[in-house]
């Protein structure tokens, strides 16, 4: 039978790194860093294309809807080969052979992002405008009659209102990357699930590999989780009902 | 830009589709049923008023949505021979496929997710209903059986069948044990021949076209089984 051994953890990688459990750390390390431009990227793509989704002019509603139906409806691992083996090919030719002659992590690196990025901007739209949906019709209408224009009134008036609005299920996008990005393992790149994969086929601990990848990733959510909790309570609207009430849905 | 050999997708019709695509199918539908079965069961113990069985729930269902279902799938994947092993009483691991492997994975992982639903379901139901059941003498289980658990679950309907469209998509991710579902097929495929974005592209569009007529399907639904209240 199987026999545990959690002193695996401190013993030497084949690769010369260090331990098995540094080994471990700089997997959550590429996990962030993934995540993170991933998540900058979706929340730009997001707010423009959830606000776009919200405005009066048809055909820009229509694009915004094109845009999210295209991205929610096809797998994520697809999406990741898409970005990996098919973009670089429709790229001119210099430009798709320097993407892939990049050095190895960058290789994985840059189409793990994009992918993750538009992959998670599509549901920050979703987000952004069911956010600015929620706010009375009254707040655009002040907005007019203030005299302001259309792009003044998002910009004072319903975005400030709609991002804090929207701030609990934001969390659960952002821990949503860092959990889809150990897709990208499929495209090579080294991040925790990846590296607790690669420990577990060079040591035979299967066991304890997976299990202190499990723990690495329930103490992040966790450090993201009261990280989150902090900034909900101090940028939360006063006077609604969601000040300090409703909980994130995970 | 030439170069592009678009009959390979032609050629492997049969093999994309009655190999993998059957995988992909069966996989989601027997998955569905037993995560849903699972997940009412959680969220009845979730929502139980004895707190150590809420909190095992609980407790299940955070560790699952917390932890990347690539994760879960190795996990289960090394798991399952020693828990098969474990019930059969045999002296070593069994051996499974990566079917089996992934409908227990899949069924497990995703029971977390309809738990969550069957929950809102569940207590989308008015209190004077389970009030007048238990004035009526039924007991818990009928209680349930009879008149919450019918009305949750058509509350929940349209929630339940997007989940299964989610759950679709993400049984591509048996690529990762090397499973041969539409994906993998698809993969296998480009490799062999080397044509990779063709295979690719025309695995996109696949998963495309089937994940969005069937949102399109549930948004319709949606709006025809709507409790009128």
């Amino acid at each position: 039978m199987y026999k545990l051994d959690w002193s695996i953890l401190l013993q030497q990688e084949p690769g010369g790194t260090g331990t098995y459990l540094n080994y471990l750390v700089v997997g959550l390390g590429w996990t962030l860093v993934t995540a993170l431009a991933a998540w900058v990227m979706a929340l730009i793509i997001g707010a423009v294309v959830g606000t776009l989704r919200t405005t009066t002019m048809p055909w820009v509603v229509r694009l915004g809807n094109g845009y999210v139906e295209i991205f929610r409806n096809i797998p994520l691992i697809v999406q990741m080969f898409l970005w990996f083996f098919v973009f670089p090919e429709l790229l001119p030719t210099e430009l798709g052979d320097a993407i892939k002659q990049m050095p190895p992590p960058w290789s994985s690196y840059i189409p793990a992002v994009l992918c993750l990025g538009f992959f998670t901007s599509v549901r920050v739209a979703e987000q952004v405008r069911a956010g600015i949906n929620s706010l009375p019709r009254g707040q655009r209408f002040a907005g007019t009659a203030m005299g302001l224009t259309q792009a003044q009134t998002y910009r004072y008036v319903l975005l400030p209102q709609a991002f804090r609005i929207i701030l609990p299920p934001l969390t659960s996008e952002f821990m949503n990357v860092i959990k889809n990005s150990s897709v990208a393992l499929t495209i090579g790149l080294l991040e925790l699930t990846g590296r607790a994969r690669a420990m577990q086929e060079f040591s035979f601990h299967v066991f304890e590999a997976f299990a202190a990848a499990t723990v690495i990733y329930l103490l992040t959510n966790l450090v993201v989780v009261l990280f989150m909790r902090w900034v909900e309570s101090r940028v939360r609207v006063p006077g609604l009902i969601a000040a300090g009430g409703v909980q994130a849905g995970h | 830009m030439g170069g592009y050999d678009w009959d390979v997708i032609e050629r492997s019709l049969p093999y994309l589709f009655r190999e993998g695509m059957t995988f992909s199918v069966t996989l989601t539908l027997l998955a569905m049923t037993g995560g849903i079965i699972f997940g009412t069961l959680l969220a009845m113990m979730r929502l139980a008023s004895f707190k150590p069985i809420s909190m095992i729930a609980g407790a299940y269902v955070n560790l699952m949505r917390s932890i990347p279902l690539v994760l879960v799938i190795f996990w289960f994947f090394f798991l399952v021979p020693y828990i098969g092993a474990w019930i059969l009483r045999e002296p070593n691991p069994i051996k499974v496929g990566a079917f089996y492997s992934a409908l227990v994975t899949f069924t497990m992982f995703e029971a977390a997710y309809y738990c969550e639903i069957m929950r809102a379901g569940i207590q989308s139901v008015a209190r004077g209903q389970v009030w007048s059941g238990y004035a009526l003498g039924l007991n818990y289980g009928q209680t349930m059986g009879y008149i919450v658990l019918p009305q949750a679950f058509r509350n929940m309907i349209p929630v339940l069948l997007t989940q299964t469209i989610v759950l679709f998509q993400d049984t591509s991710l048996v690529y990762v044990i090397s499973a041969t579902d539409f994906l993998g097929a698809a993969s296998k495929i480009a490799n062999r021949d080397y044509r990779l974005v063709e295979m690719y592209t025309f695995a996109a569009a696949v998963y495309f076209v089937i994940c969005f007529s069937l949102s399109f399907l549930v948004k319709r639904l949606q709006a025809k089984v709507a409790v009128i209240r």
